[in-house]
């Protein structure tokens, strides 16, 4: 099932334009990487494919995480449901969460590694601690489609992997826009590259080797 | 341990509740409604038809306030450089320490209602303000000079090529924002009989004609809020001298012969000039009234900073789009402009005459004035914080997100208004409330220059006294939150600490 469309569309952030000539479909199940060098428009175009999908549930990795530092990990992780609940409910868990809602997201935080962290201030945490906090609350939310921007950029590299497992495992598909080469190759079934104000590689990850996809950087 | 918001909370709510033992907020006087009705009939049916005697006042306000701010902003630049040493800082501290109608109501002995009183009572505090935030421009441009002249020693040299012109832009938007503030001082020293706009306000009211005295408000409006777009920098000469020439046709009284010496020899304890008591002299002014003053003023402004607290917090989350709607947004900031570009001793004045004497309108007035400025800053803020793209909206955003964000904001603009609130409290005894500024007129009037003099100075050391503990608290806030996100500077955009630049004082 098709989960979005894009043709030959024009992208960017006000009259500038970032991407040209953007085509695309993504279907249900697929695992997609975006590669590219950092500012060709990634983030442009995981934006532009989310604002499509605004009929699906979806859940959101941003760059730079968009955690407020100076609530607990608990409260971070919940804003991924604040949709699901009035303005009243929400009121009251920011003052005091229920043990039924702490439960909820201690469970989450069993499975990114962050157990028992859950009170603490996001500003007290590392950088790949806050990373596993951004992904914990995207856990949390759950539903149809993960979009997520650098989402491993600050752990090491068998942490990335063990992530990217978890959150293959959570949602049925995904689009991630990663840096490291090998670990799209090894986590997507399909990778679009970006390059030159536009999409310059869009194939199944099986067909592709590293060499190919260091080219997108040259 | 470091200070929170928390903290700062407790003891704003502790010093609340003990100054409301203190204060006196039953308002007798007829019935608020009536007069409600009557000023609102007023606002919707303003009167022009005194058009030649309201323009004349609007000019004259205008012109007081340009000379007020030309003659700060000079001097001001002129002693920046020198700001460091301790013989131009604490003269400079001072000055500023004492608000501009007190120094009107001193100068009034000296200069008499001739224009100059404005433009020194405007002029005098403002050099001390230019030159402390010039002085702050200057040091944050000498690494410049550093980097781009390194092999120059002539501080002169330094200062002309490259320190004045690193900060010239930030010394032009700093000045405009102040020519703002200088606007609604001019428009005040009209209550203590000035000709300028607030003159006319104050006896409309006192006649009950609401609909002339609407006209003067509005007038004064029409010129404060687009005022960043009617000065143009390259007419500026062209305002001061037509305002230099407007003041100049004032007639005024003249004063006797040396009134100047004469109220140079009254400000002498009058112990040494006629060998009266000095214990019931000091009895009379420290504990009968300093010692009242002091409390009122203090009562005072514990209980508006307190109120202007409140409303900071409820008001800003309606200017941001995200929680109130663009329409939303739109009215909410058209409330507090109009509540910002109000002098809070204005706002006090129309107050009173709705809810009778007592410590209340006062209250009101220094909280929303206040309240309106913090909650105008903090909309700023808001407008520059990266959201995530699936942030929620509305009451839960503001909980959730923008106040949690903004926490350290919040609690730095409230500290830095409380100075400034204490020095407004001191004034509106002007309006017949205990604080200080009332034992101060009371001598001025009859003729008691030396026990003004004393009044003025526990009322400097009083303000000094405040900013000290509020900068104390704001730094040891700065710190600890230093501390805790020293590693994620870039990335927590909560960090930036608010400038006082563009902060009405």
């Amino acid at each position: 099932m098709q989960l979005l469309a894009l043709e030959n569309e024009t992208l960017g952030w006000g009259a500038t334009p970032v991407l040209s000539g953007v085509s695309l479909t993504v279907d249900q199940g697929e695992r997609i990487a975006l590669l590219g060098p950092s500012g060709v428009g990634k983030s442009t175009l995981l934006n532009a494919m989310r604002l499509r999908m605004t009929d699906r549930r979806v859940a959101l990795v941003p760059q730079e995480n968009g955690l407020v530092a100076q609530l607990s990990v608990f409260h971070n992780v919940w804003m991924g449901r604040l949709d699901d609940f009035g303005t009243a409910r929400n009121m009251r868990t920011l003052l005091w969460p229920v043990g039924h809602e702490r439960a909820e997201v201690d469970a989450v935080l069993a499975r990114t590694g962050l157990n028992g962290l859950g009170r603490r201030r996001v500003s007290t945490l590392s950088g790949g601690q806050k990373q596993r906090v951004a992904l914990s609350r995207a856990l949390l939310r759950g539903g149809d489609v993960v979009i997520a921007d650098e989402p491993v950029s600050a752990v090491d590299p068998a942490q990335s992997r063990e992530l990217l497992t978890l959150i293959e495992a959570s949602f049925a598909t995904s689009i991630l826009a990663l840096h490291d080469v090998q670990l799209a190759l090894d986590h997507a079934t399909r990778i679009i590259g970006l390059g030159r104000g536009g999409i310059v590689l869009d194939a199944p990850s099986a067909d592709l080797t590293i060499p190919d996809l260091m080219g997108l950087y040259a | 341990m470091s200070l929170t918001g928390r903290h700062i909370l407790l003891a704003l709510v502790a010093s609340a509740l003990i100054a409301l033992g203190f204060a006196n907020l039953t308002a007798g006087g007829p019935d608020p409604w009536i007069t409600l009705g009557r000023i609102g009939a007023g606002l919707i049916t303003p009167d022009f038809s005194d058009y030649t005697l309201l323009a004349n006042a609007a000019l004259l306000t205008v012109a007081f306030a340009f000379c007020g701010v030309a003659f700060g902003a000079t001097f001001g630049l002129l002693l920046a450089p020198f700001y460091r040493l301790r013989r131009v800082r604490l003269p400079c501290i001072t000055i500023r320490a004492l608000h501009e109608i007190f120094w009107a109501l001193l100068l009034l002995n000296v200069s008499g209602l001739s224009p100059l009183t404005g433009v020194l009572a405007i002029g005098l505090p403002y050099t001390g303000i230019f030159a402390k935030v010039f002085s702050e421009y200057l040091d944050e441009a000498e690494a410049q000079a550093e980097a781009a002249l390194p092999h120059a020693h002539s501080t002169l040299i330094r200062l002309l090529w490259v320190r004045l012109p690193a900060c010239l832009p930030q010394i032009g938007t700093y000045t405009l924002y102040r020519l703002e503030c200088g606007l609604r001082s001019s428009a005040v020293l009209g209550f203590i009989g000035l000709p300028t706009l607030g003159f006319h306000l104050e006896s409309f009211f006192k006649q009950a004609h609401y609909s002339q005295a609407a006209a003067a408000l509005f007038i004064f409006m029409a010129l404060i809020l687009p005022l960043r777009r009617w000065v143009r920098w390259r007419l500026v000469p062209v305002f001061i001298a037509v305002s230099i020439w407007l003041l100049s046709r004032v007639p005024y009284p003249p004063m006797g012969q040396g009134a100047a010496l004469q109220f140079l020899n009254d400000l002498i304890p009058s112990p040494l000039r006629t060998g009266a008591d000095w214990g019931k002299w000091l009895d009379k002014v420290l504990i009968d009234q300093a010692l009242p003053g002091a409390i009122d003023t203090l009562t005072l402004s514990q209980l508006a900073l307190a109120g202007a607290t409140l409303i900071a917090a409820i008001a800003f989350p309606m200017i941001v789009p995200r929680v109130a709607t663009r329409i939303g947004a739109a009215i909410g900031h058209g409330v507090l402009v109009i509540f910002r570009s109000t002098p809070e001793y204005m706002l006090a004045f129309v107050l009173l005459q709705i809810l009778g004497p007592s410590m209340l309108p006062a209250i009101l007035a220094l909280a929303l004035h206040n309240g309106a400025i913090i909650a105008h800053l903090l909309g700023r803020h808001a407008q520059d914080l990266t959201i995530r793209p699936d942030a929620p909206r509305g009451l839960t955003f503001w909980g959730w997100e923008l106040f949690p964000r903004l926490t350290a904001n919040f609690w730095a603009l409230c500290l830095y208004r409380w100075e400034i609130i204490l020095r407004e409290s001191a004034i509106m005894g002007l309006l017949g409330i205990g604080t200080l500024g009332f034992y101060v007129q009371t001598n001025l009037q009859q003729l008691r220059m030396d026990r003004a003099l004393i009044l003025l100075a526990v009322t400097v050391l009083l303000t000094l006294l405040i900013d000290t503990l509020s900068r104390t608290l704001r730094r040891h806030m700065q710190e600890g939150r230093d501390l805790r996100i020293e590693k994620t500077r870039a990335i927590d955009d909560a960090s930036a600490a608010p400038t006082p630049q563009g902060v009405c004082r």
